[in-house]
């Protein structure tokens, strides 16, 4: 059988599977656990009601939990064993953690990720998406921004190596410092301020994100309201940033987040142009730099990030209802 | 003085006009409404007094001073617009000081405009809330206090109460009158397409139409005397009736007689010995038409349709060709066993007006 045949059959097996499943399922339990007939037709309904939804998303659940509680459980599990997963270290894994310079490191670095990409981003995605808005080409200037989206993170990353080349015959930043006469410097390797030129990659692909969610947010607001500020003598300025920035305030929390949690969990970037070196590990990268090496210390690093995002990803959560109501 | 003075105000959209030729005064202490049917203009001619549209010819003067080119801040003008327009992030009392805090006003002034403003609209037990926490007359109450507070030369409404439902509406209405008796030297500019909000609250009236005005003058004025026949039709309800006639004796009364087997009408309307034979459209409202027995009828006809509203009953006439507006005869009071009635109808000859060509005789020079 070729591989077409097994695919169209999986699928016809996987759809009407599913279909069956919620036909006959349903069917039992009206017909033959809870008939609606006999001396307690009422309360057989009531209760076929009552054990319905849980009937239906019972494949829901059981995906989810073999897919997604059954990893981090696992995972957490995992950590607690040493390099081989043989013996049971309990919180050895952790405490080596603590003990290593490199993970300090990566969490001081991620740390100055979380609070510059996100902000960044965000305010240039703001103001790039109030200042389209006013433009006959807007709509051109708000696809070139949008385009790094569609990028890898390796192929930006790429394509940065390029701009940041140690060579002013390839490298645009060390073409520029050659032009003022300055002598050629590898920007990757300054202590401190690589971290930021690593950022910059990431703001380049996530501003046009924050450009596109905050633009039709910025359409959403009321037209009068600015009419009103514009009445009640206010300038440009005060109009954008005390009656349009507020009425948006709500989208923006949901961008920063969105942007937060993929910090944390981005290691492409620094993966691909340092490998962590220079002082420039995250965390990510540096669970990278363990997994298949000593996965019970990789796990660890992971749970780690987990605790990290969870609060982020509650507060993203709670925004993005908010705003839906 | 003019407090407000448009001369050849127009405004085109590139080769679209949209007004043109807008001359008109405005004394201080006036309620001007401005009413016309949809896409008549009315609601840009208000935003170009205030500056949120551009003029595109003619001059506008706001105390004589031409403020064509004056930002709208400056210009000593406050907006209520038809959708509020609150700051919805802003308590009432942010909401109304916003424009002060712009200006640089001390912290005791704001509170003394807004405490004032508060009073007069009876806002006070709301100054802490969100507009989200207000019902919809509130708000309105609200984007009017905003307004107060700048102590404006000239406040500007634009339907500020057609987002109001029916009993909210008249309630309003009635505060926004008591409001301008309470400021007797503020001018208002109201814009309404409903013409009971036009005649009970307006010092003058302007009709818009097609891009010009149609008539300026107070509002029985408008109802006694129309310019012309679109005024005449717009301002009453139901409309005027108008009838096809021609010119049969002249002089201090006009004697017209209606064509197809009717009558003849008297009309005060002086006319001249060279109308004699002209033809006109005579113009009746629905409660002028009186029913009569003599054989002096003007107009006969079969009643149709009738609605009894309790206070009157209209009449509808069974119309003599379909593209013709059915005649309406408005009867006071609870009529029975109207419908298929034929009925002779007449009308008090100062009742009765005459156009030419859409244009009012009385006003020909």
């Amino acid at each position: 059988m070729g591989p077409l045949m097994q695919g169209v059959l999986t699928i016809f097996v996987g759809v009407f599977g599913c279909v069956a499943y919620y036909y006959f399922s349903n069917l039992f339990l009206d017909r033959v656990l809870y008939p609606a007939r006999g001396d307690d037709a009422g309360r057989n309904i009531n209760r076929a009601n009552a054990v319905r939804p849980w009937l239906f998303l019972f494949p829901a659940l059981f995906a989810l939990s073999l897919y997604l509680v059954y990893p981090v459980v696992g995972s957490f599990w995992r950590s607690l064993f040493d390099r081989s997963g043989d013996a049971f270290v309990g919180f050895q894994n952790y405490r080596s953690l603590g003990a290593d310079p490199e993970f300090r490191s990566a969490v001081v670095n991620n740390f100055l990720w979380v609070l510059v990409v996100p902000a960044a981003s965000t305010f240039l995605g703001l103001i790039v998406a109030q200042l389209t808005d006013q433009l006959k080409w807007g709509g051109v200037a708000k696809s070139l921004i949008f385009m790094p989206m569609a990028i890898s993170f390796v192929g930006a990353s790429l394509i940065w190596k390029f701009v940041y080349a140690n060579d002013p015959n390839i490298g645009l930043l060390n073409a520029i410092r050659g032009a003022f006469g300055a002598p050629s410097l590898d920007p990757l390797q300054l202590p401190f301020w690589n971290n930021f030129f690593l950022m910059v990659i990431l703001i380049w692909i996530q501003t046009g994100f924050a450009m596109v969610i905050l633009s039709a947010a910025l359409r959403g607001i009321p037209e009068e309201t600015v009419e009103a500020a514009i009445l009640d003598g206010a300038n440009p300025f005060q109009i954008f940033f005390k009656i349009q920035v507020p009425q948006i305030m709500g989208t923006i929390v949901v961008v920063w987040t969105t942007i937060t949690i993929l910090v944390l969990k981005v290691f492409d970037i620094v993966y691909t142009m340092t490998g962590g070196n220079f002082g420039t590990q995250i965390l990510p990268s540096y669970m990278m730099e363990y997994m298949f090496r000593d996965d019970g210390r990789a796990t660890a690093v992971a749970f780690v990030i987990m605790i990290l995002v969870l609060p982020v990803m509650i507060w993203n959560i709670r925004q993005a209802r908010k705003e839906l109501r | 003085m003019a407090d407000l003075k448009l001369t050849e105000v127009a405004k085109s959209y590139g080769p679209v006009d949209v007004l043109k030729h807008i001359n008109l005064e405005i004394e201080r202490g006036e309620l001007i409404v401005f009413v016309g049917p949809s896409g008549c203009g009315k609601s840009t001619l208000l935003r170009m007094i205030a500056g949120l549209e551009k003029i595109t010819g003619g001059e506008l003067q706001i105390d004589g001073q031409v403020v064509n080119n004056v930002p709208p801040a400056q210009r000593g003008i406050a907006m209520v617009f038809q959708s509020y327009a609150l700051y919805p992030h802003m308590t009432v009392h942010e909401n109304m000081s916003f424009a002060l805090k712009i200006a640089g006003k001390s912290k005791a002034e704001i509170d003394a405009a807004v405490s004032r403003a508060a009073k007069i609209l009876q806002l006070e037990p709301y100054l802490d809330r969100l507009p989200k926490a207000l019902s919809g007359g509130q708000r309105q109450r609200v984007a009017i206090g905003r307004s107060i507070v700048r102590d404006p030369k000239v406040y500007l409404f634009d339907e500020p109460l057609s987002n109001l439902d029916a009993a909210l509406r008249v309630a309003t209405r009635i505060e926004i009158a008591q409001l301008k008796e309470q400021m007797p030297d503020s001018t208002m500019i109201y814009v309404t397409h409903d013409q009971v909000e036009a005649m009970t609250l307006a010092s003058r009236i302007v009709v818009l139409a097609g891009g010009g005005i149609a008539q300026v003058g107070t509002p029985l004025e408008l109802y006694e005397r129309p310019e012309n026949t679109f005024v005449a039709q717009f301002i009453g309800s139901p409309q005027m009736n108008l009838l096809g006639g021609r010119i049969v004796g002249t002089g201090a009364q006009t004697r017209v007689e209606l064509p197809e087997g009717q009558g003849t009408i008297l009309s005060n309307y002086p006319t001249r010995d060279s109308d004699l034979g002209l033809t006109v459209e005579v113009g009746i409202r629905p409660e002028d038409m009186l029913p009569t027995d003599g054989p002096d009828y003007a107009y006969a006809g079969e009643v149709e349709i009738k609605e009894a509203l309790g206070e009157v009953t209209l009449a509808y006439f069974k119309k003599q060709k379909p593209e013709h507006d059915p005649v309406i005869a408005k009867l006071p009071g609870i009529h029975t066993g109207l419908r298929g009635r034929v009925m002779h109808m007449t009308a008090d000859p100062s009742k009765v007006h005459l156009f030419s060509n859409g244009r009012s005789l009385l006003y020909r020079d």
